[in-house]
């Protein structure tokens, strides 16, 4: 955006919100919303602390097998669906069902068949993010050109090098960007995951302080969240802009 | 050359193709002699391009049967290559990759497609332009990749369709040329699909005149005349005036 004829740099509107926010903290409005200032020094405070660090291990941890576990089962499954009639009538509704279900009300459900641990944790995060992942993948394989599926078959591509060499590179743009949208919706799943399932990492940080009204300490926490998946969905961004140039020319 | 006593690289016998209730070929035979270029010529919607597809084993026909070096055929083979319409380039892979990957189905080492996809790189012209990636060529010069591809597999048979029809003119004349040029050089069967009467003319030594509804071979006709004559004259080869007007007094009628 230019203003008076400058070019502003990226996301220069959250200069302003900032300093909206330390103003409303700063006159003590409502109780918890403190200072922005004071949120940031506490974030310097205990984010080296042991607990601090443990907690974001633990959600990391989450997060990356639930992640990495809906990209490994999504992609593939949605390039089937694009792929083939049959299993995409078959597992279509369930995917629309999923993507729209209120994820959050099946957790205990989860929890009742695996239990209280991790794998309750990392299944609840897989299951925020794969719908998404699935449903960007099959559009990507459905918008290929026909004549590249075509040219693969009439040079001899079996079914595997189709699937490998031509299918999932032609949807790659559509992948990435399920994959964006899934890795966010995922972080909502990890801290459902470990609010709801067993009391670690980051979820039991929120639990900690918001019963404590440590609200300083609650949201530099969730400050530090904000500002990883703002990340990891920038980096996501940055992968789809790379192979953008050709999303448009199949 | 006496082109009739040749035998056929590709035989196309009885061929029947329905889409639904629609005939889109019907009882279709065609020979198609070794070494020479075949058109396919005909107004759009007459099944030339199905016609290429059964060939090419892309898609099945109903009944009949595809002779290729006298061996029946229902799929695709390593003794076809097929040149797109529209290119059908991988848009995430280089020229060189490109142009190798017909030899990369077939399990060939690497460093040994790449040496063939060079040579064939060069052979087309584009010299230089093998890290380049096909939306930084033009048109032109993307069909050029995909005619090498389907050169560098060696098969004994190309499959062209339309493959000229989305480039400019002046490049058009020149890829005519040549292809007048690649049939002389490389003991290959050309089929060769167009909708440009000119065209048609202007490279084959063998044109089959479809018409449509349903599709079948109405008339066969075999320049002779100014087949051996250079690039530059054919156009103005009495012959080849005349074949052009014949031609379209016989398409006139079915053209919309």
């Amino acid at each position: 955006m230019k203003v008076f004829g400058y070019q502003l740099p990226n996301m220069s509107s959250l200069i302003l919100w900032g300093l909206l926010w330390e103003i409303v903290g700063q006159i003590e409005l409502p109780f918890c919303l403190p200072p922005l200032s004071a949120i940031f020094t506490t974030l310097l405070e205990i984010g080296g602390t042991p607990a601090f660090l443990k907690a974001l291990r633990e959600t990391a941890e989450a997060f990356a097998i639930g992640t990495t576990a809906a990209i490994v089962i999504g992609v593939p499954v949605g390039i089937l669906m694009g792929k083939s009639r049959l299993i995409d009538e078959l597992l279509l509704p369930w995917v629309n069902i999923f993507l729209s279900a209120p994820l959050t009300a099946l957790v205990p459900v989860l929890m009742v068949l695996f239990g209280f641990g991790l794998t309750a944790i990392v299944i609840t995060t897989a299951l925020f993010a794969i719908w998404i992942i699935v449903l960007n993948s099959r559009a990507g394989v459905m918008h290929i050109n026909r004549s590249l599926v075509e040219m693969a078959h009439s040079f001899g591509a079996s079914p595997f090098d189709a699937f490998t060499k031509i299918y999932f590179w032609a949807a790659l743009p559509e992948i990435l960007g399920g994959v964006r949208i899934g890795f966010i919706r995922a972080v909502k799943g990890v801290i459902i995951g470990q609010l709801l399932i067993s009391i670690v990492g980051f979820g039991s940080l929120f639990e900690l302080y918001a019963s404590n009204f440590l609200m300083k300490h609650f949201w530099a926490v969730l400050i530090v969240l904000f500002a990883l998946s703002f990340v990891i969905a920038e980096f996501l961004a940055y992968l789809e802009r790379r192979v953008e140039y050709y999303a448009a020319r199949r | 050359m006496n082109a009739i006593t040749t035998d056929n690289a590709v035989a196309v016998r009885n061929v029947y193709k329905n889409y639904g209730d629609v005939e889109a070929l019907q009882d279709l035979s065609l020979d198609f002699p070794k070494g020479q270029l075949t058109s396919l010529l005909g107004p759009s919607g007459c099944g030339k391009t199905t016609l290429l597809k059964i060939i090419a084993g892309l898609i099945p026909a109903n009944s009949g049967e595809v002779l290729v070096n006298n061996q029946p055929v229902s799929g695709p083979g390593p003794d076809r290559a097929f040149v797109f319409q529209d290119f059908a380039l991988m848009p995430w892979a280089s020229v060189l990759r490109n142009v190798a990957f017909g030899l990369e189905l077939r399990g060939v080492a690497k460093s040994e497609r790449e040496a063939i996809a060079e040579k064939y790189i060069g052979d087309v012209g584009l010299e230089g332009f093998e890290n380049s990636y096909p939306h930084e060529l033009s048109g032109g010069m993307r069909q050029r990749v995909g005619l090498a591809r389907a050169l560098s597999v060696d098969a004994q048979v190309l499959l062209m369709d339309e493959p000229f029809s989305a480039v400019d003119e002046q490049t058009r004349r020149k890829f005519q040329e040549d292809l007048l040029s690649l049939v002389h050089n490389e003991n290959k069967t050309f089929l060769f699909v167009t909708h440009s009467i000119e065209e048609a003319v202007y490279v084959s030594d063998q044109i089959a005149i479809l018409l449509p509804r349903p599709s079948r071979v109405s008339e066969i006709i075999r320049p002779q005349g100014f087949r051996n004559k250079d690039v530059d004259s054919i156009r103005r080869d009495p012959e080849y005036l005349d074949l052009v007007d014949r031609i379209w007094v016989s398409l006139r009628t079915y053209v919309e």
